[in-house]
């Protein structure tokens, strides 16, 4: 199985005529996910090669029965973009943009959580999800995923998710579900989120878990598996050679309360049972022998 | 020259803007908050001629992008013009953390009988906005943070509900302001807040807020940092761009739009994504090579951004060779590929390149490639092998 996606989803694409959605809209289709609306308000009735176009995400949702949506539309829309994808039903929305300023972010996953509790949000600032096999929605090239098992990945980071996958692939290992959660200051979906959800999954027997320096994500995360995980946890911190950060004011230091450098996060890990590896590639050897292990 | 260290922020949000104390003041006051008078002065005779406009006693302070000005003598009182002279002198030229005294803010000097602490940021893990006041400012709020937590009252704000003047007051009620702060505390704080929102800060910070023998509240210091990715509803941030501090290798990437950040080794980075590129410095340290920078070329890299991206690492003497590492997701292999060759017919590059590339296109993109390659530009199957060729070559 899947978590969140399968290849029944049906996904509207908001900015596919736009030259980026056209793009990826295309190759996502190419890869078989269902991808059955696009949304422009002046361009109802036209098609982008074959996918009809809505004038809103209601008209689209109305017409195709479409649960998903991912936005490809420029940053300052997208606010817009999500709020209007929530009041039309959608369940989950795949929010690819990067660029979108924080206070937006902190608006909307609020507001998200307030009145669309049934409402996920991937992103924004993320590469999307990828079910290898069933449904890619985003911008992961989907020939560096290996279909089936057992492993499950959620990252923080775009192109080291891409680099997770390819690890694996090269060792001959499948992938039941890749997240890539973003690095954004407000991710809509979380590690713990996708940790909770691969450990509901009966077919996923293992997570790689992707994280980066900054924040306190890769702690909560951590705490998380300590106390709920029964399987096993591979992971990465980008960043580990990174000398000090400089601070941004008072305020944020004691937000981050001493949290937040690769070392903390990866003694965090470490404390929950959790494999670290010192490069992407090392993560993916201590995967492999987990795999074997299974 | 000044080497700032690799901050999770200036990597990840688009490059947060930093406000001197005389902006984010100006900025304060666009939203009624009491700042006192001043004037910016560039130099010892521009200082003096604002004192004597002001009239004294005023205050002469480093305008710097950094903190412990205090105590480094960034900020003095002066009673006369005479002592404006001194201490403009005396600062003007100063170095402050790595950080040279460029301009100095002559301000009205307060009465002071009492100094609080108060901000706003957005706290990641709750993922709410996070106010922060304190009866015990003026200090350094980490230590007040540490010794004694109980002092700082927090507020939670849901973005979506906005902060009442009802949840002000209990808010200023929970730091212990005395009777005589609250009213001036309750408007300052949901006039701060209104600039944080409005303004798409980072951060909002005022310590000292104080309370003058007069029983008036007033912001002394101003601490504002902006979000970079929210200039395009904020025309007027542009003219915040010019005071950003940069070493020359920044300036010129900032000037190409790049994501750069400069360290000290011998092998130039360049890569798509801040996580590739992190992790490519992680790796080159790790084979025992040494980063000369760290270079995210961003999602949508094209040919041009490549080529500007090269002209940067080229214009690094300190750079002995370049590693190229690519994965692409929304950048295609032929585009970085067609980049590289550009890059190399339009400048003179002398340090060899060695390119990793996969993703999506790899194969056009290798395909492209594969008849340049030469001593100087090798290609590696694994991001591990191109980073021990990178660091061989840097030896």
């Amino acid at each position: 199985m899947s978590i969140f996606v399968d290849e029944n989803t049906k996904v509207i694409y908001q900015g596919l005529t736009g030259s980026q959605g056209s793009y990826y809209g295309g190759l996502n289709k190419a890869y078989g996910t269902q991808v059955v609306a696009g949304t422009h308000p002046k361009k109802a009735g036209t098609d982008v090669d074959g996918v009809p176009i809505y004038a809103s995400v209601a008209e689209a949702v109305e017409a195709t029965g479409a649960t998903a949506t991912c936005i490809f539309i420029p940053a300052p829309g997208v606010q817009g973009a999500v709020l209007e994808a929530a009041e039309a039903g959608i369940e989950f929305i795949v929010a690819i943009t990067e660029g979108v300023p924080a206070h937006d972010e902190a608006y909307f996953f609020n507001k998200l959580k307030t009145d669309f509790p049934n409402t996920r949000l991937l992103g924004p600032n993320c590469p999307g999800i990828i079910s290898p096999g069933k449904c890619n929605i985003g911008i992961t090239a989907g020939h560096i995923a290996q279909a089936g098992g057992p492993v499950g990945i959620v990252s923080r980071s775009g192109t080291l998710t891409y680099q997770a996958l390819y690890e694996l692939k090269q060792k001959d290992i499948g992938v039941t579900t890749c997240v890539g959660i973003g690095g954004d200051p407000v991710p809509g979906t979380s590690f713990i989120d996708c940790l909770e959800a691969f450990e509901a999954d009966p077919e996923t027997k293992a997570v790689m878990m992707i994280g980066e320096i900054g924040g306190s994500a890769e702690e909560e995360a951590a705490e998380f598996i300590k106390h709920h995980m029964t399987k096993p946890v591979s992971s990465y911190i980008a960043g580990v050679t990174a000398p000090p950060g400089k601070k941004m004011g008072h305020a944020g230091a004691i937000v981050s309360g001493g949290k937040g450098t690769a070392a903390a996060k990866m003694e965090a890990l470490e404390d929950a049972g959790v494999k670290v590896g010192q490069n992407p590639t090392e993560a993916g050897e201590l995967m492999a022998e987990i795999v074997a292990g299974l | 020259m000044v080497l700032p260290s690799i901050s999770p922020y200036a990597i990840r949000e688009a490059t947060p803007v930093d406000l001197f104390e005389y902006q984010g003041k100006e900025f304060f006051a666009q939203f009624g908050m009491p700042v006192s008078p001043g004037r910016v002065a560039f130099t010892v005779d521009e200082a003096v001629a604002a004192a004597e406009e002001l009239g004294t006693p005023v205050m002469v302070k480093a305008q710097v992008h950094t903190g412990g000005r205090g105590k480094a003598g960034g900020v003095k009182f002066a009673a006369d013009v005479e002592a404006v002279r001194e201490h403009a002198t005396n600062i003007l030229g100063l170095d402050i953390r790595g950080h040279i005294v460029q301009r100095v803010w002559i301000e009205k000097a307060s009465d002071i009988a009492e100094e609080y602490y108060a901000s706003f940021t957005l706290d990641r893990s709750a993922k709410k906005h996070l106010g922060m006041l304190s009866k015990e400012g003026g200090v350094e709020i980490e230590t007040v943070a540490e010794e004694n937590p109980d002092a700082i009252a927090k507020i939670w704000v849901d973005p979506v509900v906005g902060l009442s003047e009802e949840a002000t007051r209990q808010w200023v009620a929970a730091a212990n302001l005395p009777d005589a702060a609250v009213e001036g505390s309750v408007d300052i704080l949901q006039k701060l807040y209104t600039a944080y929102t409005e303004g798409d800060c980072d951060l909002v910070e005022i310590n000292p807020l104080i309370l003058t023998p007069e029983g008036k509240v007033h912001v002394l210091d101003a601490k504002v940092t902006l979000d970079g990715n929210s200039t395009f509803r904020h025309e007027s941030y542009e003219q915040y761009d010019a005071t950003q501090p940069r070493d020359e290798r920044e300036e010129a990437a900032h000037a190409k739009g790049l994501q750069y950040v400069g360290l000290d080794g011998s092998v130039g980075v360049i890569a798509n994504g801040a996580g590739l590129a992190m992790s490519t410095v992680d790796v080159i340290n790790q084979v025992g090579g040494s980063p000369a920078n760290f270079l995210d070329i961003g999602g949508g890299a094209n040919a041009d951004v490549m080529a500007g991206a090269l002209e940067v690492i080229n214009n690094d003497p300190n750079v002995k060779s370049i590693f190229i590492n690519i994965f692409g997701g929304i950048t295609r292999g032929e585009e970085v590929a067609n980049g590289i060759l550009e890059a190399m017919q339009r400048v003179d590059i002398e340090a060899p390149i060695v390119i990793r590339l996969d993703g999506t296109n790899a194969d056009e993109g290798r395909a492209i490639l594969e008849p340049n390659l030469n001593d100087k530009l090798m290609m590696e199957a694994t991001m591990l092998s191109a980073a021990e060729k990178a660091a061989e070559l840097a030896r």
